[in-house]
């Protein structure tokens, strides 16, 4: 049985590798072959080129923890507000009823259009960027917060109360440990987003930063270094992606998926 | 001593389609080391009864008391077994019995003691560090029972417990739980929609009435024979399951 598990395991991580082999296949196709202008899809070797001119005068090292940075700091004042704010939304009417109409308003606004007022408000430092990752994954988490929440089996909850676990026990005994599986791809799933509003952020007197020099690229039609911060970009993105699921294996190992 | 007293209660849920009674003017009494099993169809608001007394739902009228004190939310004075186990999936077996006793602020080696002896009590040396997946149906019933039991409540509610496990596995988990019962001298409501069940575990059965749930009928049990699956087909045994089936059948045919 154990045998066979991780033997299914092993060839979804061939499979994995396959489909990015694959990509990168048609991208020398694309390119080396000549079907596509550099202007449009420039080629691996102009991308690696700059990779490493970016990794020799320390730019790249730069560029990628100024932007993580950011996504970081925004995204954790996310979570550590939109915990709370969740977990109370689903145990309480009264505290739902005062927040919902809110959340559920702001969540529909575009944070691009919201990018004026923040520089208004907070000036072009790095609280202004911080802002706007936090605006762009603040709304949504607290909802799925809440919705992650409100799935925890309530036979678990009464269990607990008759047992003698008081209101404050029940969450920190139960409601948390419960939904803690949940919550942690809540986290990974949000983290992704924080990503995708990066560049938002940096638009506006930013001097580094992965969106920064994507932005300021597209002045000079640099394709090769787009191109170097998309790739930058989703590789930070399956690191954080790996390390969450790594701490998921850790922090609950209880915890079933299907599928696993 | 009188362990339970329950008196005139009342049970309604207010709905958009009009309000439903679920349980009416229920009134009866549960003496200290007494197994009184409540039977009746599905439907006929035996839960809704039980979480009254477990104070998980405000009763619409009527009064509870648990060993003299009027019941007014959920207490560890009444430990509850549900049909669906709610074991904590993340808290080993160990842990889980333990989890009470952690609530109410006992200090960890008393705790640890404690549960292992009501784990020991209901066959599950051995299986302190399973989680609750690692569990057959029974075996998570077991862990559950030894759970309330470690918490000593002055009452055992059980909300159909067994409802869930195949015929073998039940009718052993049946003869478990009369003899931890003798062991500890628990005082237990227990409720089923299974006559023979009833009969087997039972001291007093009460007898329901379709919904609205009403009291029809208290029928006292006095097997001389040993209460395991052989009394099943005992004239004893027959004798009372057809006086039961009669008061459930009757009002079926009204
Ligand atoms: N929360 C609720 N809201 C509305 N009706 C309910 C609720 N709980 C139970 N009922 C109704 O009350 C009746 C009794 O239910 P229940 O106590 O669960 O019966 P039993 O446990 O005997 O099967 C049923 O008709 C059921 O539909
Ligand atoms: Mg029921």
């Amino acid at each position: 049985m154990k045998a066979i598990a991780a033997n299914t395991r092993k060839n979804a991580k061939i499979l994995s590798g396959i489909s990015f082999l694959i990509l990168i296949t048609l991208w020398c196709i694309l390119t080396y072959g000549g079907f596509v202008t550099p202007i449009f899809v420039p080629s691996p070797s102009a991308v690696f080129g700059k990779i490493s001119e970016g990794i020799r005068d320390g730019s790249l090292l730069r560029n990628c923890w100024a932007s993580t940075r950011r996504v970081m700091v925004g995204w954790l004042l996310s979570a550590v507000i939109a915990l709370p704010c969740g977990m109370f939304m689903a145990r309480s009417k009264r505290f739902t009823a005062v927040l919902q109409p809110v959340i559920e308003f702001v969540r529909y606004l575009p944070v691009v259009a919201l990018v004026p007022l923040t520089i208004l408000y907070l000036g072009i430092g790095e609280t202004q960027k911080y802002t706007v990752i936090w605006l762009g994954t603040f709304f949504q988490l607290v909802l799925m917060v809440c919705d992650t929440v409100s799935s925890v089996d309530k036979n678990m909850l009464n269990a607990a109360r008759t047992l003698g676990a008081n209101k404050w026990q029940v969450y920190k005994e139960v409601i948390f440990p419960a939904s803690l599986p949940g919550l942690l791809d809540d986290f990974r799933l949000t983290i992704g987003w924080a990503w995708t509003y990066l560049v938002v952020a940096e638009m506006v007197a930013a001097s580094e930063g992965l969106g920064y020099i994507i932005l300021k690229s597209q002045r000079f039609l640099a394709t090769d270094v787009i191109f170097m911060g998309l790739i930058l970009i989703g590789l930070i993105g399956l690191l954080t992606d790996f390390l969450l699921r790594l701490l998921s294996k850790i922090l609950v190992p209880w915890y079933k998926r299907l599928g696993d | 001593m009188e362990k339970l007293r329950v008196e005139h209660l009342s049970k309604i849920f207010p709905s958009a389609a009009g309000d439903v009674l679920a349980v009416k003017d229920v009134s009866f009494s549960v003496e200290e080391g007494e197994f009184v099993v409540i039977v009746g169809t599905s439907g006929c608001g035996k839960t809704s009864l039980l979480n009254m007394i477990g104070g998980l739902e405000p009763a619409t009228e009527g009064r509870i008391t648990v060993a003299g004190k009027e019941v007014t939310g959920p207490g560890e004075d009444r430990g509850m077994v549900f049909q669906g186990y709610s074991l904590f999936p993340w808290l080993t077996v160990q842990k889980n019995v333990e989890f009470g006793l952690k609530m109410r602020g006992i200090p960890p080696q008393v705790r640890a003691e404690t549960a292992g002896k009501f784990i020991e009590l209901v066959g599950l040396k051995g299986f302190e560090n399973s989680l609750p997946d690692q569990l057959s149906g029974g075996m998570k019933q077991r862990t559950a029972i030894a759970r309330t039991l470690a918490n000593s409540p002055e009452i055992l509610l059980m909300d159909e417990p067994f409802g869930a496990l195949d015929a073998q596995t039940r009718i052993v988990m049946q003869e478990l739980l009369a003899s931890v019962v003798q062991e500890t001298g628990s005082t237990v409501l227990f409720i089923t929609h299974d006559i023979d069940e009833a009969i087997l575990l039972g001291t007093r059965i009460i007898v329901m009435s379709r919904r609205p749930g009403t009291i029809r009928k208290i029928v006292p049990v006095s097997l001389s024979c040993a209460r395991d699956h052989t009394a099943l087909t005992s004239p004893e045994f027959l004798a009372i399951k057809k006086e039961i089936m009669d008061l459930l059948w009757k009002e079926q045919t009204l």
